[in-house]
């Protein structure tokens, strides 16, 4: 089979953007990859947009987006998986250029939340839970996760201690990297004290609602090649889906389609979890991010606290997570993340991380859930 | 009137509309596979199983086993005037679970993965409108139910 690659990549600063629209900050990504691709617009022959509309006044957002980034009359289209929009995005990208049907394509994640208030969002993100059974209950999204990480201490004997701590590991990356919404370190002692949440939860447990955008330029293995130098390329997809329901979930201690997307892509990028190099994960809260340790084989079962204490997500453990500070301190634009992520896993591969460089990254991965694991894509990246 | 169900209903139209009406009368009801006779709950139309559409309405006891729980300090537009409060988890013995607020029965130190619990069908008395729900008590309480002599 013949390959996809990505050629460009652009990244603009996330947080409360008060001084940008949507398509404003999709602009900055979006002029960012170009140059970085060394193309112009007109090279691009479709896009494809990742957000969730819902945060919008503007409906049918992929048509804004189009005319303000310059794009008409080249086909867009919009793909929703919540939180893993971005990476529903890219596989649809992948999908278009292994099709034939188009060559050069951005994939463009963009989300505002800052317009909608905190209980708004916690309404409408608490409804990516069931709504029929669940919701009533005043269910949110930090309390399901918060129900999840409450089984796996209950199982395994996970510590509120270890959650902290992988708040502390990305928040100590995140203050290297110049988008992140939160560029400080923070300590085990504060986040203890930190605000209630959802129990087990405090406030450094959860990430952020932000905004912003990222752009990855996607090619078909010909045109890569021709264009640019530095490919890196995506080289295994995987995606699967669980219940919408917490009631009806095989686990509470596991993402099963966080296991079963990851199956799939080491299958077909021909690797296993022990050649990932670094990996960039969904961690919407800290428990997610010791989920995925397990979820995705980088450790046993149950072992994703002591994982974190023996502090193998660091760069220089086994499997560095997250090293540019994670959802948890580069803020979480529901729909840009899956973009975001693979930007970072690009620049990991091209040697470009500066001082969050993980040594000899040559295969990378990303792993990004939608809702509480109703979807999850993950993808590898190599850059030989 | 499946919008009675709940403080904030978001699914008016259901075909297990009569699983509020049931309810209100105190009874919790599943849904039983009128082909191959599986059991389900939340209750179904359509069977998970072999996909047959028709079903009848059967009563649970209630009794159930929490599995997890989370107290929710920072609520959803709708709930605020609530916060905190605490929702569990439940294992039902006759099968499936449920989701519901942890009540005035059990004190938040007393709240343990595992323990025994009792769904307790509920109206929101404050309320204008019929609003239904129910809560998780310890085993043992008691309620009304329609046509039975308290
Ligand atoms: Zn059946």
């Amino acid at each position: 089979m013949k390959r996809v690659g990505i050629i460009g990549i652009g990244h603009g600063k996330f947080g409360r953007r008060t001084d940008a629209s949507v398509q404003e900050l999709a602009f900055e990504a979006f002029r960012e990859a170009l140059a970085d691709a060394k193309i112009a617009r007109e090279d691009i022959d479709a896009s494809v947009i990742g957000s969730v509309p819902e945060y919008h006044k503007q409906r049918s957002l992929s048509g804004v987006v189009q005319e303000y980034l310059g794009l008409n009359p080249i086909p867009t289209w919009l793909t929703e998986d919540a939180c893993a929009s971005g990476s529903a995005a890219i596989r649809t990208a992948w999908m278009a250029i292994q099709s034939g049907l188009h060559d050069i394509v951005a994939v463009i994640g963009c989300q505002k939340m800052s317009e909608l208030k905190t209980p708004e969002i916690l309404a409408l993100m608490g409804r990516v839970g069931e709504v029929q059974w669940e919701s009533i209950f005043g269910t949110t999204f930090p309390g399901y996760y918060a129900m999840l990480a409450r089984a796996h201490m209950h199982e395994y004997g996970t510590t509120k201690e270890q959650l902290a701590s992988v708040a502390v590991k990305n928040h100590h990356y995140g203050a290297m990297n110049k988008h992140a919404m939160f560029q400080k370190e923070i300590t085990i002692d504060k986040a203890l004290k930190s605000a209630p949440v959802a129990s087990p939860f405090q406030i450094f447990d959860c990430c952020a609602n932000a905004d912003g955008a990222a752009v990855v330029i996607m090619a078909s293995e010909e045109k890569a090649k021709e264009i640019s130098e530095r490919v890196v390329w995506l080289d295994g997809l995987g995606s699967a889906t669980t219940t919408m329901s917490v009631l009806r979930r095989p686990t509470l201690t596991s993402l099963p389609s966080a296991v079963d997307a990851s199956r799939q892509a080491y299958k077909m990028a021909g690797v296993s979890a022990d050649d990932i190099k670094v990996a960039d994960v969904h961690d919407c809260f800290t428990i997610a991010e010791i989920l995925a340790y397990e979820d995705l084989g980088f450790c046993e079962r149950g072992k994703g606290g002591k994982f974190i204490d023996d502090r193998e997500s660091y760069i220089g453990g086994k499997h560095p997570v997250n090293v540019d500070g994670g959802l948890k301190s580069k803020g979480h634009p529901i729909g840009t993340t899956g973009v975001s992520m693979t930007t970072e896993i690009v620049k990991q591969l091209r040697g470009d991380a500066g001082e969050r460089q993980v040594a000899d990254a040559n295969i990378g991965l990303t792993h990004n859930v939608g809702g509480n694991g109703q979807y999850c894509f993950v993808h590898i990246y190599n850059r030989e | 009137m499946f919008e009675w169900f709940g403080k904030v209903n978001f699914t008016p139209h259901t075909k297990v509309s009569k699983f509020a009406e049931h309810l209100r009368d105190g009874r919790l009801m599943g849904s039983k596979c009128s082909k191959c006779g599986h059991l389900d709950f939340p209750p179904r139309a359509d069977c998970a199983k072999c996909m047959h559409g028709e079903f009848e309405y059967v009563e649970w006891s209630g009794a159930g086993k929490l599995i997890t729980y989370t107290r929710i300090d920072a609520a959803p537009i709708g709930f605020q005037d609530l916060d905190p409060y605490t929702v569990g988890v439940v294992d039902l013995k006759e099968g499936g679970r449920l989701v519901a607020w942890i009540g005035e029965s059990i004190p938040e130190s007393a709240i343990e993965i595992g323990m025994d619990l009792q769904v307790v069908p509920r109206v929101f008395d404050e309320l204008p409108n019929i609003k239904l729900y129910y809560t998780l008590e310890v085993p043992g309480t008691t309620w009304i139910k329609a046509g039975e002599v308290g």
